[in-house]
């Protein structure tokens, strides 16, 4: 992998490696005793394996052939490797979870097997070690490929990707300790955060410097989603994680919100986790991989524009429509139900967009799973919109609030729709990437797409069931004007619903656990064919980057 | 008519459009517009909150956590509990019938991070403080499903047997002072002694903690051992001052109001 780097960029590298160890030996030092000691030790630990693959490459010659004439692909292919990993680590960490609930002794005698401890590892092993991962590869593999220009650097690209995984295994080792903030998908404690933000400044630096090289007079669609997903993730991720640490030697840290301000924090946050992260960069996927594998152009250019400026303005209104009824005053909660409403404009024309822009391409959607993915994520996108700005109304969210109903509506839209488009565009570009013809079975990838939709839809409708029977209980009352259920009998009615969610989450993990076995034999077994255009050429060439309207 | 009604829009449309069409030749262009557009949001409705004072009400007799209680509240969070307790009594019938007054804005005023939580696989917990004894909850922490035989809460029974650390709480006190909570430096300083006092009624630490938190402090064995103070001393202790920080929330709606 390090071959294609020059000897100055080899020594650069060994640099940060340098730079990296210090840092790890520190942290271990200065944080004996506590959980922030460990984290040193992985710290240490991943500079030293960096360190070793580069001092092996240090003495070899260097690439002789003009790089800019080939796109740089090494790091994708590492990443979507990576984001496999973590998809099998998450969902079975999810699996994990809901079995849990359903028989709470499933656990070991020993306090990191906790709900409450492992809960994090699977939101953040799906959301930044799967969906993160993924995110940072298909970026590398879009903006070149839509700006028909190589990777503005070779140790950056590197850099931030294991830069971000190096901040996920701190994050999933530290729930595991005890280690977090309680802030909902902002766990990770206050070095960590300060380490991401390094990381993500590289990230956005690279993705510029990379369309600055561009070939192109426009910046195609897919880049606005990932530059919105890039930026508005950096604002939040500073704004909610502004804390005081109890001590410079510790991993123990205080928000610097409290009560009525952090709730609001923490939901913009929140909501636009969801927005940003699990939205938008994926709309990028979408925007590229769907009319690139359909072969045909997208439908509206005009109807993007208005998508991608409506998500990227609505959306980080809509986070107060999670604290309805609360002490949050109620200016807020209307705004956000009102724009919550709103959002469903843009969502829809988004997922409208990719449906319209199958048309004349839907035999393809019948016979290639691949596209098939791709279809039915933008399905699932448009129905969790619809879902969410309904769930967002106050009269509905009195009911569906703290039950499972939420957690059945993140599930169809973290399994149906970015799960599903990012394993479409894996399926899609990982043949290209590692020159094969095919991948290794598609007969796997049949399987895999019937299993990761059984999966869902059998999820979905266990939590809607649980959600609505429990915000009923919780709200039914007897003749004589008294609650007619305890907390207790509300829990035994949701047993059945907790099987079957477990059931649908193992239906999903398998599907997962084929699409990297199919993955790991495309890459060793699959017949080798050389795509027929897969490099930087001017805007003078004939074949656009993407299939493109008259 | 109707076609006149539209037409700001569509000019609009066309414009913004327009707009965009030369925008997305220039990244920088593109990059200020995105960060302005999903500013304007996020400022709207945060930065009014640290401003209005009708926000978070007033209530004189607001306490603050003790030591013992703080520690309490790391380990709640600590051990995620937070992912299946709510500790936000929404403004609804049911709710206040089954758990108490809805919560107020200044109950969580010295709550850094705040709890009000997400999902309730198991009830809300903003009022929990005095509803059982203490020796019901350590039996409940320790093997819950012993009380509740229905209950899917994990067992909690190691925190009997960790000894509280209570050296880095002068520390932690002093952090939460920098983000707002009013603790004097003698309450900093003593941090260490009042956490072990709070466990131990009738020692001379004990008195330290009437002196520094107020006689009504509750200074008792939490968890029922008399040698030493323990992580499970801290997380009842906490748990019984949940709903107890103040009354401003029963003054607020005194019961028999329906």
């Amino acid at each position: 992998m390090m071959e294609r780097l020059t000897g100055a960029e080899r020594q650069i590298a060994l640099m940060i490696c340098v730079v990296m160890a210090t840092v790890g030996l520190v942290m271990a030092a200065a944080g004996r005793g506590d959980p922030m000691g460990s984290h040193g030790a992985i710290v240490l630990i991943a500079a030293g394996i960096t360190t070793f693959f580069v001092l092996r490459a240090i003495g070899e010659p260097e690439p002789a052939e003009d790089r800019t004439v080939n796109y740089y692909d090494d790091p994708t292919k590492a990443g979507l490797v990576i984001a496999l990993f973590w998809a099998v680590v998450g969902m079975g960490m999810g699996v994990w979870v809901a079995a849990q609930l359903a028989w709470p002794d499933l656990r070991f005698d020993a306090a990191w097997s906790s709900f409450g401890r492992i809960r994090p590892v699977h939101t953040s092993g799906v959301i930044f070690g799967f969906g993160g991962n993924a995110l940072i590869a298909t970026s590398y593999h879009v903006m070149q490929r839509t700006s028909r220009a190589r990777l503005a650097g070779h140790v950056s690209p590197w850099f931030v990707l294991l830069g971000f995984n190096l901040f996920c295994i701190v994050a999933a080792s530290g729930y595991l300790m005890g280690v977090t903030q309680s802030k909902e998908y902002a766990e990770p404690e206050w070095y960590a955060d300060i380490w991401l933000v390094i990381v993500w400044v590289v990230y956005f630096v690279l993705y510029i410097r990379t369309l600055a090289r561009r070939n192109e007079p426009h910046i195609y669609v897919a880049n606005w989603y990932y530059m919105a997903f890039i930026l508005v993730v950096a604002i939040l991720h500073i704004v909610n994680n502004l804390a005081v640490p109890a001590s410079l030697t510790g991993a123990k840290s205080y928000s610097a919100f409290a009560g009525v301000q952090d709730a609001m924090t923490q939901w913009w946050y929140g909501h636009n986790a969801v927005a940003f992260f699990l939205t938008a960069g994926f709309l990028g996927m979408l925007y590229y991989f769907l009319p690139k594998r359909a072969e045909r152009p997208i439908y509206s250019y005009r109807l993007s524009i208005l998508s991608f400026w409506g998500i990227v303005f609505f959306y980080i209104w809509a986070g107060s429509h999670h604290l309805h009824y609360t002490a949050l005053p109620q200016w807020v909660q209307t705004l956000g139900m009102t724009f919550s409403v709103m959002l469903l404009v843009p969502s829809w024309a988004s997922a409208g967009n990719a449906l319209m822009t199958l048309n004349g391409a839907w035999h393809k959607v019948r016979d290639d799973a691949t596209l098939r993915f791709m279809m039915v994520a933008a399905v699932f996108y448009g129905l969790s919109t619809f879902e969410g700005s309904f769930m967002a109304v106050r009269a509905v969210n009195s009911l569906s609030h703290y039950t499972d109903w939420t957690v059945g509506h993140v599930h169809a839209g973290a399994m149906g729709w970015v799960a599903l488009i990012t394993f479409g565009s894996i399926y899609s570009v990982v043949p290209l990437l590692w020159k094969r013809e095919t991948m290794y079975s598609w007969k796997l990838v049949e399987w895999h797409f019937w299993l990761a939709l059984a999966g869902t839809v059998i999820y979905v409708f266990a939590m809607w069931n649980s959600g609505i029977i429990q915000g009923l209980m919780w709200r039914t009352y007897t003749e004589s004007g008294t609650l007619a259920y305890s907390f207790t009998d509300t829990l035994v009615a949701m047993h059945p619903y907790y099987v079957a969610r477990a059931c649908g989450g193992a239906l999903f993990l398998t599907g997962a656990i084929l699409a990297a076995y199919n993955v790991y034999m495309t890459i060793r077994h699959a017949p080798e064919k050389r795509p027929e255009r897969d490099y930087p050429t001017s805007s003078e060439a004939t074949e656009p980057p993407v299939p493109a309207a008259e | 008519m109707f076609r006149k009604i539209l037409s700001p829009f569509a000019r609009l449309f066309e414009f913004h459009a327009r707009t965009h069409y030369r925008t997305e030749r220039h990244s920088m262009a593109l990059t200020l517009g995105i960060i302005v557009a999903a500013g304007v949001g996020g400022f709207v409705e945060i930065a009014p909150l640290f401003t209005i004072d009708e926000t978070v009400e007033a209530a004189p007799d607001m306490r603050l956590y003790t030591p013992l209680e703080q520690a309490g509240r790391d380990i709640y969070i600590r051990e995620g509990c937070y992912a299946c307790h709510s500790q936000m009594i929404r403004t609804l019938q049911d709710e206040v019938d089954r758990y108490g007054p809805y919560s107020l804005a200044v109950e969580s005023q010295y709550d850094h991070p705040m709890l009000w939580g997400s999902k309730r696989t198991g009830p809300d917990l903003a009022r929990l403080g005095n509803k059982y004894s203490d020796d019901w909850h350590v039996r409940h922490l320790v093997d819950p499903r012993a009380v509740v035989p229905e209950s899917v809460m994990p067992q909690y029974a190691f925190l009997l047997d960790t000894t509280l650390e209570t050296e880095s709480l002068p520390d932690r006190l002093a952090a939460l002072r920098v983000v707002g909570v009013p603790y004097s430096d003698e309450q900093i300083a003593n941090a260490d002694v009042d956490a072990r006092g709070q466990a131990r009624p009738d020692t001379d630490a004990a008195d330290g903690v009437s002196e520094r938190y107020g006689d009504t402090t509750g200074i008792r064995q939490f968890d029922g051992q008399r040698d030493r103070v323990t992580e499970m001393d801290a997380l009842v202790a906490y748990l019984q001052i949940l709903g107890g920080l103040t009354d401003a929330a029963f003054e607020n709606q005194p019961l028999g109001e329906d």
